[in-house]
């Protein structure tokens, strides 16, 4: 009993020290629970979507290279000392028909094929095909052996041949490494809503007033890209390989 | 099999030479490390090589290096496998030499990497969908084997297991050398490598030159240190090379007709059998590749000389082969519009690449050499590799 009295503080300042505690714990977890909460956003990346690109090159414009202006500027792709080295994640090329004479203009990226031979050959698996058709490189597993780019039918993919300054966080790029075009991947992973995603190609393209490139879920009946593709006639450049390409080409 | 009636010895360094070649030759290890080191540094951008044509000089180098190794086994193989008693006292330097110039092509095919920091991520990360990582197993089990095989030839108690070990080793480097064809062979995308054909192409050219390097090697290794070659072995190597040349141009043709036969591969064939690499071609594989050492192997009396000559056209010829389907499978535009011309491309989608080796890939791929060699010569002056007794 004589250490009664002197309890009854020591009590109080025990559950003032557990109250604080309480609120330490709540203030230190509030990150962690709001990224509990995000997860139901950030859902696993599924076969249900397959993303790909629709380029109409009758609006494609002879000489105009906004898209592939529009995807250096969103990775941060600048020219090298040699024009042969500088990384390609676009390129636009004008076509004549031997027969009729007829011209066309269309940019070549990364197709990303269903198939991909760049995919089959990396010795490590670095060149990879997200369930959602996108194919990416990993820059922690890439040894620049360059197979992939020997094994790429579209000539599709750079090789850094030097050393880089400063990069953009949403673009990771490194000399002796491999790349190709995302897709704009990062703008589908970071968006709350995908179907109001663009990629930077379609949008400078749109920007310009072409309106060529159309990018968007292929198996979603209700996209533009998937109406598009159903009501006119496409291809896929190299088709005789069967690659099953994410990039199609129309009015060609 | 019958215990080895030879005796062996290790090399001894009697003249000075040995010394000289030991410095010469880990000098030129140590250039071949600083080229690989400076691109490393600087970037490829310091190379000949770039988004279009983007294996080059080192890949020539390591892939010829490989190949020979596989070749270079045939003598062990011809004794262990075939049986034939001509072939067994250099069977055990066969074996040596064949590991050491696959040690030199590989350490140039890792040096010319983007990120040749990462090679743990090739040994641990694997696709088994890309025959790159076949090869990698491949490699490293040549090696294993080989180690394996030797063993069981310098181990008395053990020669009785060499058949068994040769047997496999055999196998293996048939496999590897189809696996090293099969890189080029299948890819898609390019005309000139879209095909089998390449797989039994470098198999005949892994005979060439492995049997070519072999030959130097021997008279080089009896006029350093003594003794002669026998007339037998004289014969014998002019009639394989000469033979083995002929298998080579058999698939280089046949990979070429089967290619003209094709509309849409014209612009690749233009390419590879005119201009620069159709000199390559006819030039280096056709006249010296093949021709003179036809010639040289297959007709006239067999002398020392003639071995020397048609060894080092073999090996000449083999390279310019390499050279002109490595290189000249890329410099060709990819075709992608059939009935169209390109009329204008930001990147590269009509005329040839250009390509020009820089002295950093020479200076990597001699690097590789020399490690084949500086090996080669270690491992003969602390095992007893050479044979004794043979001018009688």
């Amino acid at each position: 009993m004589a250490t009664e009295p002197a309890s009854q503080p020591s009590s109080q300042a025990r559950r003032r020290f557990l109250t604080k505690l309480g609120l330490g714990a709540l203030v230190v977890s509030a990150p962690t629970l709001s990224l509990v909460s995000l997860q139901a956003a950030d859902q696993p990346v599924t076969a249900a979507r397959r993303w790909g690109l629709l380029i109409d090159t009758a609006k494609c414009a002879s000489g105009c290279d906004d898209c592939v202006r529009g995807c250096n500027a969103e990775h941060g792709i600048a020219a090298s000392n040699r024009e042969d080295t500088t990384a390609q994640w676009i390129r636009k090329i004008d076509l004549q028909d031997n027969l009729t004479g007829r011209e066309s203009s269309l940019p070549v990226m990364c197709q990303h094929c269903s198939s991909a031979p760049c995919v089959d050959v990396c010795p490590t698996g670095a060149s990879f095909r997200r369930a959602d058709g996108i194919v990416l490189v990993n820059k922690h597993t890439c040894i620049g052996c360059r197979y992939c780019m020997m094994a790429c039918p579209y000539k599709a993919r750079s090789f850094i041949h030097e050393n880089l300054t400063d990069q953009l966080p949403r673009a990771p790029r490194g000399k002796g490494t491999v790349e190709s075009c995302t897709l704009c991947v990062h703008r589908i992973d970071a968006a709350e809503d995908t179907s109001e995603v663009n990629t930077a190609c379609a949008q400078a393209c749109t920007d310009a007033g072409h309106d060529a490139i159309v990018f968007g879920d292929l198996n979603d009946p209700d996209s533009q890209i998937a109406q598009a593709l159903a009501s006119s006639d496409s291809l896929q450049i190299r088709s005789d390989l069967q690659l099953g390409t994410g990039v199609r080409y129309s009015q060609f | 099999m019958p215990l080895d009636p030879f005796s062996y010895r290790t090399l001894a360094p009697k003249a000075a030479s040995y010394w000289w070649l030991l410095v010469v030759l880990a000098l030129a290890v140590i250039v071949g490390l600083g080229c690989a080191w400076h691109v490393e540094h600087a970037g490829h951008e310091v190379t000949g090589m770039s988004n279009r044509v983007v294996w080059g000089l080192p890949h020539v180098f390591a892939i010829g290096l490989i190949v020979a190794a596989s070749g270079a086994l045939n003598v062990a193989s011809m004794a262990s496998v075939f049986g034939v008693a001509r072939y067994k006292p250099w069977a055990r330097v066969s074996i040596v030499l064949a590991m050491a110039l696959l040690i030199g092509g590989l350490l140039i095919l890792v040096l010319d990497l983007g990120r040749p920091d990462r090679l743990v991520i090739a040994l641990t990360h694997w696709n088994f969908r890309s025959i790159f990582t076949w090869n990698i197993f491949l490699y490293n089990g040549f090696l294993v084997i080989c180690l394996v095989y030797l063993w069981m030839m310098l181990e008395r108690r053990f020669n009785r297991y060499t058949r068994v070990a040769g047997s496999i080793a055999f196998a293996w480097r048939l496999i590897l050398t189809t696996g090293t064809g099969s890189i080029f062979g299948w890819l898609v995308g390019r005309n000139a490598l879209d095909t089998a054909l390449l797989a039994p192409l470098f198999i005949a050219l892994s005979l060439v030159l492995g049997s070519a390097v072999f030959a130097l090697l021997v008279v080089l290794l009896r006029r350093w240190w003594g003794g002669t070659v026998t007339d037998d072995w004289t014969v014998a190597l002019s009639r394989l090379l000469g033979w083995f040349a002929l298998a080579l141009a058999y698939f280089s043709i046949v990979h070429h007709l089967t290619n003209l036969y094709v509309a849409e591969h014209g612009d690749t064939q233009t390419a590879m059998l005119g201009g620069f690499y159709g000199a390559l071609y006819w030039l280096g594989h056709i006249v010296i590749g093949t021709l003179v050492v036809v010639w040289l192997g297959l007709f006239g009396v067999p002398t020392v000389r003639r071995v020397v000559y048609a060894s080092v056209a073999a090996i000449i010829g083999s390279v310019l082969l390499l050279y002109s389907i490595v290189v000249g499978s890329q410099v060709v535009p990819q075709r992608l519009f059939p009935g169209k011309t390109v009329i204008a491309s930001t990147f590269g989608d009509s005329g040839l690449a250009q390509y020009v080796p820089s002295v950093w890939e020479f200076g990597l791929g001699i690097g590789g050499v020399a490690l084949a060699l500086l090996l080669l010569l270690l491992a003969m002056r602390v095992l007893p590799l050479q044979p004794e007794g043979l001018e009688s």
